[in-house]
């Protein structure tokens, strides 16, 4: 059992200390009290011992837990900060402690599947909508809160531990959820501004992934800033257009947590994603590059979530249709951007 | 068993009358007005913050229209001193408007003063007039007159008149979670969700409500209905309170709602109808109304806040969904809702139950002939859409007991938060249509006219719907073969979702498919001069009006049985 003397006073809950979760327990650690749940139980120790999480240094009135009653218990507030793969999983082990009065904040950029028992990607190959989930709506499946937001934005972690300014969008249908977000969060060096659409906000997370690892490989291949401005702009047209197929407002994609993050993730070395197609255009494979990763790169994941969405859609998106066949049908990317030229765009704004 | 149909009469689960919610109420009627009125004036005020100059202008705005409502659709309803009052009510205004006297809150007093008038107006018209001795006579009336009738028409001879043989119940099926609505009535307050297709739905559920052992349910009717002196009788003793839908106003929408809310709190069942008004295009209701719903969410934050956190003070919704084969205001509906969306070039008003004449025909066919009516009750709901279990208490997807009290909750206590009621209210309003879909009977009728449509619909791919529905009836015929198979595709699809609990279907659709189409060609809008869908003489299936099959077609739309064509 983790410590148990926790006060009264009203605490934050983060749940996952990756390096995302680590910042944002960080940031919120400035102004309350913080209890983080990790499932190893070497982490929580590590977290309450040495103040540390997976070599990452948090603020020392940080207390961890691996116990998710315990957390529920303390908490009306909790920050999801786990990768896609496992949130399904850590809701489901939160079902039975989390109450409606319960608020739950997600900053996970990645979907997941809502397939019957059995049954994967392999299997069905084609996704319709219903059967993709975003992380709000698997919290909202899984669990009984129904207060539900999301953090998205550029946001960095390497820029926002060294306290650099920046800026995050916190989307729910509720209002009473953004303006308890803004309040936990906002700082004189970081905005947080409020959306309605979370659909929108979540998806623009999301996709904008898969063209953070096209940019990746643009720079890869060595090519320079044309090459990126026409990889930004036609990204983005193509992520306003899967964005709305899938539920969210054009809006929301033109906003900080769209375009500001896809800008921000197409400049970053740091930035899992960019790695990826970076590495992949120098000559490495998928699996040697997801190998030696410390975290998972979502947009892997979501090219693929995607591309079997677009089988039910009536919609291109030939961006992630050849990011797709580069990263599992082995199509060169030389071959993958000529085709890219070649392919007849000829409208350049066809969504406002 | 959910095949089994309820055949037999409830024991009253209030046996003396004067137990019954809606009889207090009534004997309460002056100071619930009076409440009614307050809490409005409380809530208007609250809305302009308490300035003058907002009411002002909202008390103009409504004086206005109001006037304008007299003299541009005046109806027989309506009291005879309407031109009075809103005359004073304008030189009041004057008087004040004029008085330059007067300081800021002297002003917002005399303004209140006016805005008291038409809450309290307001609330009296829009109030029930429940009389007990009323209601006893329409039910007796109901049920006696309606088994002679049919006993009279099923029974041949002349003691037929006399024959008990067949009740009510025979022709009207009653299936569901009747059991746990007659418990839960009794333990707290129940609000009624159905599905609104015919005019005839409201006396239906009133009937229903009786047969089960209820006692009345209030309900806001459309004070157009009142026009009809028939009506009027039925829905006053049915407990029925007026919505006026020509005043859009904000003090009469605001009364309005408190009045529904008020009456929740107050213990009262009610009964809301939350696509608003008949769906025209024959679909089952997928965009509700949320006005009255959110009556219910406040009811049940204001109870929580009073402390009743005990099943006494919770609320219940129980959707439920009525299915004909029949509907007879289909031409006109249907004609609406085709103009409505846009194209269709003719609009001629034809409302079939204009008269009182008109409907006692159709009632006389209806039980003389038999076209069968189930009524489907769903399992209740908390007021955000979660089951409850024989207790009355809240259970999340996985069973465990949750509080609703837990919904309204932030920093350890009860909060009033409009956004999220509204957020709330749209939450209720999906969960109600996801389990509308759940518990609708799949009827032969509805079998045959899907699939009938839907094959027209392929053969003529190139045409939108509006040029679908001119197409020339002579020149559409289905062979019958080609019929049945794509009949039995769309059954096996709808046993299938059956078995996922997605649907339900009545009992006769278990015969053989030949037997189902029969069933279903005989008694599609069995009584409409043309019929949607006949066999001719070389037995194909053809149609009179296409408009009136694409009306019986919609009813299964929603399921995503289109893919199959």
């Amino acid at each position: 059992m983790a410590s148990k003397n926790f006060s009264k006073t009203k605490q934050i809950g983060v749940v996952g200390i990756g390096s995302f979760g680590a910042t944002i327990a960080n940031m919120l650690a400035e102004k309350n009290q913080v209890i983080v749940y990790a499932r190893k139980s070497e982490v929580v120790d590590e977290i309450n011992s040495r103040h540390q999480a997976q070599g990452r240094n948090l603020n020392p009135m940080i207390k961890a837990t691996d116990e998710p009653g315990e957390i529920c218990e303390a908490c009306e507030v909790l920050f999801f900060m786990v990768p896609s793969s496992g949130f399904q999983e850590v809701a489901r082990k939160f079902a039975p402690f989390l109450h409606p009065y319960h608020l739950v904040i997600h900053g996970t950029k990645g979907l997941c599947l809502n397939l019957p028992p059995g049954q994967t990607l392999d299997t069905v190959k084609k996704l319709r909508r219903s059967q993709l989930l975003t992380m709000s709506e698997v919290i909202q499946q899984e669990t009984v809160a129904v207060r539900v937001g999301c953090l998205a934005g550029p946001n960095l972690s390497t820029e926002l531990s060294q306290g650099q300014p920046a800026a995050t969008v916190v989307a729910s249908k509720f209002n009473e959820v953004i303006l308890e977000g803004q309040r936990l969060l906002r700082s004189d060096r970081f905005q947080v501004y409020g959306n309605s659409d979370i659909i929108g906000v979540e998806l623009s997370g999301v996709l904008k992934n898969i063209i953070a690892i096209a940019a990746g490989a643009l720079a890869g291949l060595g090519l320079g800033e044309n090459a990126k401005g026409l990889l930004i702009s036609r990204g983005m047209v193509e992520m306003v257009h899967l964005s709305n197929a899938l539920g969210g407002s054009v809006k929301s994609v033109i906003g900080l947590a769209g375009i500001g993050d896809l800008v921000a993730t197409c400049n970053s070395e740091n930035s899992r994603n960019f790695t990826v197609g970076y590495r992949l255009a120098k000559g490495e494979t998928l699996e040697q590059i997801q190998a030696d990763m410390e975290e998972v790169a979502e947009g892997i994941n979501t090219v693929k979530i995607i591309k079997a969405f677009l089988e039910t859609a009536d919609l291109r998106a030939p961006i992630t249709e050849n990011l797709y066949r580069v990263l599992f049908e082995d199509l060169e990317i030389e071959e993958a951007l000529q085709f890219l030229m070649k392919y007849p765009f000829n409208v350049d704004v066809n969504f406002v | 068993m959910e095949e089994k149909y309820i055949k037999h009469r409830y024991e009253p689960i209030l046996p003396s009358k004067n137990e019954w919610p809606v009889v207090k109420l009534a004997r309460e009627r002056k100071d619930f007005i009076k409440q009614v009125s307050e809490k409005s004036q409380d809530r208007i005020l609250s809305l302009i913050n308490k300035n003058p100059e907002l009411l002002k202008e909202e008390l103009e705005t409504t004086l206005y229209r109001e006037k304008l409502r007299i003299k541009q659709n005046p109806w027989a309803v309506d009291p005879d001193d309407e031109q009075e009052f809103w005359g004073k009510v304008k030189s009041s205004l004057l008087q004040v408007n004029s008085d330059t006297k007067l300081g800021k809150n002297a002003r917002l007093q005399a303004y209140q003063e006016i805005l008291k008038k038409i809450t309290t107006r307001y609330s009296e018209e829009i109030a029930s007039n429940f009389k007990h001795q009323h209601y006893k006579f329409t039910r007796s009336v109901v049920t006696f007159g309606f088994s002679r009738l049919l006993n009279a028409a099923r029974v041949k001879g002349f003691r037929s008149i006399f024959s008990n043989q067949f009740t009510l119940q025979d022709k009207i099926q009653i299936t569901g979670e009747t059991d746990q609505l007659r418990d839960l009535a009794t333990k707290g307050t129940v609000v009624m969700v159905p599905t609104h297709f015919s005019n005839l739905d409201s006396i239906l559920i009133g009937w229903i409500i009786s047969v089960l052992g209820l006692p009345p349910f209030i309900y806001g009717a459309g004070l157009n209905l009142f026009n009809i002196s028939i009506f009027a009788y039925f829905m006053n003793a049915l407990g029925a309170y007026k919505v006026d839908r020509r005043k859009k106003n904000l003090m009469y929408l605001e009364t309005l709602k408190t009045y529904s809310k008020e009456a929740i709190q107050f213990g009262c069942h009610s009964l809301f109808f939350p696509g608003g008004t008949r769906s025209r295009s024959g679909m089952i209701e997928s965009k509700l109304k949320l006005g009255l719903l959110s009556t219910a969410i406040e009811a049940q934050r204001n109870n929580f806040q009073d402390e009743q956190n005990e099943i006494s003070g919770k609320i219940f919704i129980v959707p439920v969904t009525i299915n004909y084969h029949f509907v007879l205001e289909a031409p006109s509906l249907i004609r609406d809702h085709l103009s409505i969306t846009g194209q269709e070039r003719y609009y001629k008003e034809n409302d079939e139950f204009s008269t009182s004449y008109k409907i006692s025909k159709f009632l006389f066919k209806f039980f003389t002939k038999g076209s069968d009516i189930s009524v489907s009750v769903g399992r209740a709901m908390d007021v955000l859409g979660n089951y409850v279990d024989q207790d009355g208490k809240s259970l999340d997807k996985h069973g465990r007991i949750i509080d609703t009290r837990d919904y309204f909750m932030s920093n350890g206590k009860i909060t009033v938060d409009q956004q999220r009621e509204e957020e709330y209210t749209h939450m209720l309003g999906r969960r109600i249509v996801e389990e509308f879909h759940k518990i609708n009977r799949v009827f032969s009728s509805h079998l045959v006219a899907f699939t009938a449509f839907e094959l027209i619909q392929a053969k003529n791919q190139k045409l939108d719907l509006f040029d679908l529905i001119r197409l020339p009836e002579e020149e559409i015929f289905l062979p019958f073969e080609e019929f049945k198979s794509a009949c039995q595709v769309v059954y096996d699809r709808i046993l299938a979702l059956r078995a996922e609990g997605q649907i339900k279907i009545a009992p006769h659709m278990k015969r053989s498919m030949d037997e189902i189409i029969t069933h279903g060609l005989d008694n599609v809008g069995m009584y409409h001069a043309k019929r949607p869908l006949l066999r001719n003489q070389s037995g194909d299936i053809v149609t009179e009006d296409m408009s009136l099959l694409y009306f019986y077609h919609n009813r299964l739309h929603g399921y995503g049985l289109e893919k199959l064509f």
